[in-house]
């Protein structure tokens, strides 16, 4: 009975998962692949081949998003790590009990969905920003969800605001699991707090940045609740990342062919960024 | 040398402070601005109000139907979570003591499924399910499970492999079936795993705004996220209802976070650095 018994528990205790796996990414991305080489509107389909493909990087709306996309993703992943190092550097200072405060503070917005951060900054840019550029007389604070420039640096503060305190947590983990001995025997030396970071401790963070850095990348490719809460592409479609053109080709244009040709080069793109990171990190943490 | 050191730790302090207390300014400017008039929201908007008025929140209130929205909200996480823990538990228990080319071919191919981002599978999903009339809250939380499944199975698929199988067998010899087993014997060992998958998902799924507005975009069974986003448009140039509704989503995060503060940071961790 045993055998045969195993097996029934097996496939009963897989079942549920593989199913919904099935069911909700791999037959829709199969699907998805299929409708990416038709006219899809939703309703009707034919296949047309690879025109969606070729025309998509003539669709100037789209490279566009996809060139915004990847400078935010790059600025969003140095500006998140620095910071989030260096708010983890400074809570793990030994100070007592209030370092665990700050570190409640750093955390907070990560709990908090991109819908309401984006509404809440809203606020902050149009009514906060305008009000010191009021009491104060500089230009600098108006108007920044209403150009490209500044609403570009608007999504980028969020985003960091937002994910910092995430990354935070991830290099406090590995900091603390530095041996103190290490870092002794360097006092000892006669290093001090400088060279005790830079020859013992950044050495030793060489998974966290292989982990914070894929975490990174990977969200910030993907931002679409926040793009749609705080600038929702204004003005003109100029601050639209990739994920909201493929959303607005999709459900208002009804382009739908179109849009998924997007998404299957948006998932491509994800894929081989991240794993070309993983690949470089993972050797640079050998050398180390 | 402790006269540095107490240098050092003032400076840490005062630091930190400075820092923590801007880092949470934002939701202070929006926390003031609810209890100002929507002239005093215009004339003083970074500062304590002058005449504080609590009339924002009950218009608020009840124009993001807060109550419905909010018991919406707990259905959808709730259910979800519960059938992403005992399914996906139960998943990495049979691939974890089933140690065959099957097994590891379904784990590789959890982990390249991670990679697919949701934007790339979103169009037909929404198709497919429409087309058998699954656009609703069943539908909804069968997706969550999909999404959150690989994710869950790796956390639990670590824990069980520090489980020694001697475990099972010793509860095998006593005539338990694999089903009991699992969970009289070693879902109870796997606690410290469930929170963290519980409280991963429960972020995730509860600030969730794409899906559902793709699955469930109906009066009536509106989450937070979604109703937020109605109330916002329809209400952005009456500023203090704005904001006495974004401080009404908020506060029960809030809240749940300073009570659960330490589960949270150590399930964090824990998803961040053990996939």
């Amino acid at each position: 009975m045993n055998q045969k018994n195993g097996k029934y528990f097996y496939w009963g205790f897989l079942l549920p998962c593989l199913l919904a796996i099935s069911l909700v990414i791999v037959v829709p991305l199969l699907y998805g692949i299929y409708t990416s080489f038709t006219d899809s509107d939703g309703f009707n389909m034919t296949f047309i081949g690879l025109e969606n493909y070729i025309r998509l990087f003539q669709d100037s709306q789209f490279t566009q998003s996809l060139w915004f996309t990847i400078r935010f993703a790059v600025v969003s992943v140095l500006g998140v790590n620095a910071i989030g190092l260096t708010l983890a550097l400074l809570v793990t200072q030994k100070v007592g009990k209030t370092a665990l405060f700050f570190r409640t503070a750093f955390f907070m917005p990560n709990l908090i969905g991109g819908i309401i951060l984006g509404f809440i900054w809203q606020f902050i840019f149009v009514r906060a920003f305008q009000g010191v550029a009021q009491a104060t007389g500089i230009e600098f604070f108006s108007g920044w969800l209403a150009d490209s420039t500044t609403g570009f640096w608007a999504l980028v503060l969020v985003f960091l605001w937002q994910m910092s305190g995430y990354i935070m947590i991830i290099y406090i983990a590995f900091l603390s699991n530095i041996p103190a001995e290490l870092q002794e025997a360097a006092k000892v030396d006669g290093a001090n707090s400088w060279q005790s970071f830079w020859r013992i401790k950044f050495p030793m963070l060489a998974p966290a940045f292989t982990i914070s850095l894929f975490l990174t990348l990977a969200n910030a490719f993907k931002v679409y609740d926040l793009n749609l809460a705080l600038t929702n592409g204004a003005p003109f479609g100029s601050t639209e990342m990739v994920a909201m053109n493929i959303y607005n080709t999709a459900f208002f244009q009804y382009r739908q062919g179109f849009a998924q040709a997007k998404g299957i080069v948006f998932l491509l793109l994800v894929a081989a960024v991240s794993l070309t990171q993983v690949y470089l990190t993972r050797r640079k943490e050998v050398d180390l | 040398m402790s006269s540095s050191t107490k240098w050092h730790k003032t400076l840490v302090i005062v630091l930190g402070l400075v820092l923590s207390v801007s880092w949470l300014y934002p939701f202070i400017i929006v926390l003031l601005g609810s209890f100002k008039t929507r002239s005093e929201i215009f004339t003083n908007t970074l500062f304590l109000p002058e005449e504080p008025t609590t009339e924002n929140y009950p218009r608020a209130y009840e124009n993001l139907d807060f109550a419905q929205s909010f018991l919406n909200s707990l259905f959808i996480t709730v259910v979800s979570i519960l059938v992403i823990v005992v399914f996906s538990s139960m998943a990495a228990y049979a691939l974890s003591r089933n140690k065959s080319k099957f097994s590891s071919a379904i784990y590789f191919f959890c982990a390249i499924i991670m990679l697919v981002p949701f934007q790339s599978v979103m169009i037909p999903l929404v198709s497919l399910f429409g087309s058998v009339g699954m656009l609703n809250r069943i539908g909804l939380i069968f997706m969550n499970l999909g999404f959150a499944s690989s994710m869950s199975i790796f956390l639990y698929y670590g824990a069980l492999r520090s489980i020694p199988q001697t475990l099972d067998e010793a509860a095998f010899l006593d005539g338990a079936n694999p089903f009991q087993i699992f969970w009289r014997v070693i879902f109870p060992i796997l606690k410290p795993t469930t929170v963290t998958v519980i409280i991963l998902n429960a972020i995730r799924i509860w600030n969730d705004y794409l899906l559902p507005s793709l699955v469930i975009n109906r009066d009536g069974m509106y989450t937070i996220p979604l109703q937020m986003y109605y109330f916002f448009g329809e209400y952005t140039i009456q500023w203090e209802l704005a904001l006495a509704g974004l401080m009404l989503a908020i506060i029960p995060i809030i809240i749940l976070y300073i009570f659960l503060q330490k589960y949270i940071v150590e399930g964090v961790t824990e998803g961040a650095t053990k996939q």
